[in-house]
C-alpha cells in the first residue's frame, strides 16, 4: 500500500543514495531569469554540457515589466535587464526553450506551464521557485529548489531528493457564498501554523477538494508551501485529464491513451500510512484576511485582531500598525492587487470582475490587475473583463510576477497598505515598510471598492 | 565547495521564528546574474537597527547563528544562503530549518543543523552572553562544544560526507552515468510519453 507521492517516487527514482536520500529523474523543468544565471555560470566554469536540452524551459516573469513596452531597452531597470539577456544567451547557447517578453505565450511560470499542457499526471516538474508546487493539481511530483539544484538538474537531469514524509489534508463539507479555494488553504495555514506542514509531501483529498475546479486546486497546490510543505499533489481526475486535453503540449491519440491508463494509477491505496492527518470541514470557513506578516496570521473577515500571544506577533503588529481588538473590517488600505501565480488565473478575474461589475475603487485607493499570462489577459479581454476592471478604476497591466515580490517597478511605497490576491504578506515583500493584507481575489476587489477591508458577502 | 571539519566562533542568537528569505536577503540585491557582493545584503534592512544582534559586538563577528523555528522559509533565492556566507556565517543551528533554505545551504558547504527546542534554547541562551558565545562545532564528531558542555547533532551519513570533503554534488552524481543511462532507457520502454 502506497501514497501517490511513494508512487511517484518511486517511479522517478534512478538510485537511492543514502537512507533518506534518493536520486530523482526530472522529466520538465523549468526556470526564471532570477535563480537560474548563477546555475549556468557554474556549469560554465566546470565545464559541462547540458544533458537533455529539450527537458528545459525558460520563462521571463520575475522581473518583467507589467506595463507595454516595445523593446527590452525600455526595461528600466539594468539589473533585470542584464538578467532578461542572460537568460536568453544561456538558452541560445544550450538550444533550450524560451519564452521571453515579447512571446505570445509569456506570463507567471506557474501559470503558463500549465496553461500549455506541459504539466501531466505522473511526471516530476522541478523549477527554481517555490511556489512550482502548483502543478501537483494534475497529479505531478512537482516542486521548487535552489540554484545550485539548477546547475545539477542541467548537468544530470537528477536531483537529489530528501525524501518526504506523507501528509493528507482532507477537506470536506460545502463552501458557503464567497469562500474560494484561497480561503480554504489560508485556514489550514491558519490551522497548523507557517512550519504545520514542513518536511511533508501534501496529498489534498475530500469532496471539497474534488469539488473545485483545476484553477482552484491550482490555488490549494500553489499556497500551502506557505505552511512548509515541501510537495502538494492532487489524485489526477477526470477534470484534470479534461483541463488537460487538447492544450499545446499535451499528449494526442495514443499518447493521451497511454497518459489517462497511467493516470488511472496515481492515487493512494486506501490503508496507506499518511505520517500526518489534518481535516477541515469547509462549510465553517469564512472568507480570510491577514493582519500579521506571516501567512497563518489570519482571521475571519468578521472578527478582530486576535490578542498577541507571542514576540513574533507583538513584532507583527508593530509592523503593521495594527493593535489587537481592531475590527478588521475596518482597517482602511492604500492600494489593491490582484496578481501571482497563486491568484491571477481566468477564474480569479472572473471572480473579482463579479464584485466590481457597476462599482468604483474608492477614493484615494490605487487598484491594479496584473494576469497571470498573456494567455489570461487575452481570454479576459475576450470575455469583457477588462472593461469592467477600468471602468471600476483598475489599472489594467501586462502578465508577471510584479508585486508579489515587487522586483519590477511596481512597489508600495513605506507605510502604504495593500489588500493583495498574493501568497506572502513578509515584511518588505510588496515594498519596503509596505503593509500587506492577503485574501482571495474577490476579497480584494471588495476591499478595493469600499476602500477597506470588506466581507465580500456584504456587497 | 571548502570542505567542512571543524569550525569556532561566535554565536549569535536570532529566536525570533519563521525569519524568511525576503529577511536574509531582500530583493534589491537579486538583481543579479553572480553571487559576489552579497555580503552587504545579508539581512540588510534588519541591520539598519543599530540594536540588531549582528550589528553589536562581539557578535559583529558572528560566523554561527542560533536561530528560531522554520529558518529560512519562503522564497527559494539561493542568494540568502551566498549572503551569508559571504558575510562569514558557517553555521546555522534552529529546531527547524526550512526545507529548500536547507538543501541551498549543504550545496554551499554551510552546516545546517536542526536541534531538538531544548537545546536549542540552552545554545540560544549561551550565545546571548557574550562571555560564552564561542562555540566549536566539530563535524567528524557531530558535536558542538561549549562553556555548559556538548551538544551532539545528527547528520545523515550523505550530507557529511559531501561536507568533509567538500565534495561538488554534481561531480558525485555524474559518478552514477551508468544508472541514469539505465533508468532513461528503461523509462523510454516503460512510458513513451517521456522520450
Ligand atoms: S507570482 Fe509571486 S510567488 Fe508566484 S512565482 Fe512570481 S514572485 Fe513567486
Amino acid at each position: 500500500m502506497k501514497t501517490l507521492y511513494e508512487k511517484l517516487l518511486d517511479a522517478h527514482t534512478v538510485r537511492r543514495i543514502d537512507a533518506e536520500t534518493v536520486l530523482l529523474y526530472v522529466d520538465l523543468h523549468v526556470m526564471n531569469e532570477y535563480t537560474s544565471p548563477q546555475a549556468f555560470a557554474g556549469l560554465h566554469e566546470a565545464g559541462r554540457i547540458v544533458r537533455h536540452p529539450d527537458r528545459h524551459l525558460a520563462i521571463v516573469d520575475h522581473v518583467s515589466p507589467t506595463r507595454a513596452i516595445a523593446s527590452l531597452d525600455e526595461v528600466e531597470d539594468a539589473g533585470g535587464r542584464l538578467q532578461i539577456e542572460t537568460l536568453a544567451a544561456n538558452c541560445a547557447r544550450h538550444g533550450l526553450e524560451l519564452i521571453d517578453l515579447f512571446d505570445p505565450r509569456q506570463g507567471i511560470e506557474h501559470v503558463v506551464v500549465p496553461d500549455l499542457g506541459l504539466a501531466w499526471p505522473g511526471m516530476t516538474i522541478l523549477c527554481g521557485d517555490s511556489h512550482t508546487t502548483t502543478y501537483g493539481a494534475f497529479g505531478a511530483l512537482a516542486y521548487g529548489i535552489g540554484t545550485s539544484e539548477i546547475e545539477h538538474i542541467l548537468a544530470t537531469q537528477t536531483v537529489e531528493h530528501a525524501v518526504l514524509k506523507p501528509m493528507r489534508i482532507t477537506l470536506t463539507g460545502t463552501p458557503g457564498p464567497g469562500v474560494s479555494a484561497k480561503d480554504m488553504v489560508m485556514a489550514v495555514i491558519a490551522h497548523i501554523g507557517p512550519n504545520g506542514a514542513a518536511g511533508h509531501a501534501v496529498e489534498w483529498e475530500g469532496p471539497a477538494v474534488a469539488g473545485l475546479g483545476m484553477e482552484g486546486r491550482m490555488t490549494l497546490c500553489n499556497m500551502i508551501v506557505e505552511a512548509g510543505a515541501r510537495v502538494a499533489i492532487i489524485a489526477p481526475d477526470i477534470k484534470a485529464l479534461a483541463h488537460l486535453n487538447g492544450r499545446a503540449h499535451a499528449p494526442q491519440g495514443a499518447d493521451w491513451n497511454a497518459l489517462q491508463a497511467q493516470a488511472a494509477n496515481l492515487y493512494s491505496d486506501p490503508g496507506a500510512a499518511f505520517d500526518r492527518e489534518v481535516a477541515l470541514d469547509v462549510s465553517e470557513i469564512a472568507p480570510l484576511v491577514t493582519w500579521g506578516t506571516s501567512p497563518d496570521q489570519a482571521a475571519p473577515i468578521m472578527s478582530t485582531i486576535p490578542e498577541p500571544t507571542s514576540d513574533a506577533d507583538r513584532r507583527a503588529l508593530a509592523y503593521m500598525d495594527l493593535a489587537a481588538g481592531t475590527p478588521l473590517n475596518t482597517i482602511r488600505i492604500d492600494r489593491a492587487f490582484i496578481g501571482s501565480c497563486t491568484n491571477a488565473r481566468i477564474d480569479d478575474l472572473r471572480a473579482a470582475a463579479d464584485i466590481l461589475r457597476d462599482r468604483r475603487v474608492a477614493d484615494g485607493v490605487t487598484a491594479i490587475c496584473v494576469p497571470g499570462s498573456k494567455a489570461v489577459r487575452q481570454q479576459a479581454e475576450a470575455e469583457g473583463l477588462d472593461v469592467v476592471f477600468r471602468a471600476a478604476g483598475f489599472e489594467w497591466r501586462g502578465s508577471g510576477c510584479s508585486m508579489c515580490l515587487a522586483m519590477n517597478d511596481d512597489v508600495a511605497a513605506r507605510g502604504e497598505r495593500l489588500a493583495s490576491s498574493t501568497n506572502r504578506n513578509f515584511e518588505g515583500r510588496q515594498g519596503r515598510g509596505a503593509r500587506t493584507h492577503l485574501m482571495s481575489p474577490a476579497m480584494v476587489a471588495a476591499a478595493a471598492v469600499t476602500g477597506r477591508l470588506t466581507d465580500v458577502r456584504m456587497l | 565547495m571548502t570542505p567542512f571539519v571543524v569550525h569556532t566562533g561566535i554565536a549569535a542568537a536570532l529566536p525570533a521564528p519563521n525569519v524568511d528569505t525576503d529577511a536574509i536577503m531582500p530583493k534589491q540585491f537579486l538583481k543579479r546574474i553572480d553571487r559576489a557582493g552579497l555580503a552587504e545584503g545579508a539581512f540588510h534592512d534588519l541591520r539598519q537597527d543599530s540594536d540588531f544582534v549582528l550589528n553589536r559586538t562581539p557578535w559583529n563577528r558572528a560566523s554561527i547563528l542560533v536561530c528560531g523555528e522554520n529558518f529560512g522559509c519562503g522564497s527559494s533565492r539561493e542568494y540568502a544562503v551566498w549572503g551569508l556566507m559571504q558575510w562569514g556565517i558557517r553555521v546555522i543551528v534552529a529546531p527547524s530549518i526550512a526545507g529548500i533554505f536547507f538543501g541551498n545551504c549543504e550545496k554551499n558547504g554551510l552546516l545546517a543543523i536542526t536541534l531538538p527546542a531544548a537545546d536549542v534554547a540552552v545554545l540560544s541562551g549561551l550565545a546571548t552572553d557574550g562571555d560564552t558565545a564561542r562555540m566549536e562545532v566539530d563535524l567528524p564528531a557531530q558535536t558542538i562544544r561549549h562553556g555548559r558542555g556538548e551538544t551532539a547533532f545528527d547528520i545523515s551519513e550523505m550530507r557529511k560526507t559531501l561536507l568533509l570533503d567538500g565534495k561538488d554534488h554534481i561531480a558525485r552524481t555524474l559518478e552514477y552515468e551508468a544508472d541514469i543511462a539505465a533508468y532513461e532507457h528503461a523509462r523510454r520502454r516503460l512510458n513513451p510519453l517521456l522520450k
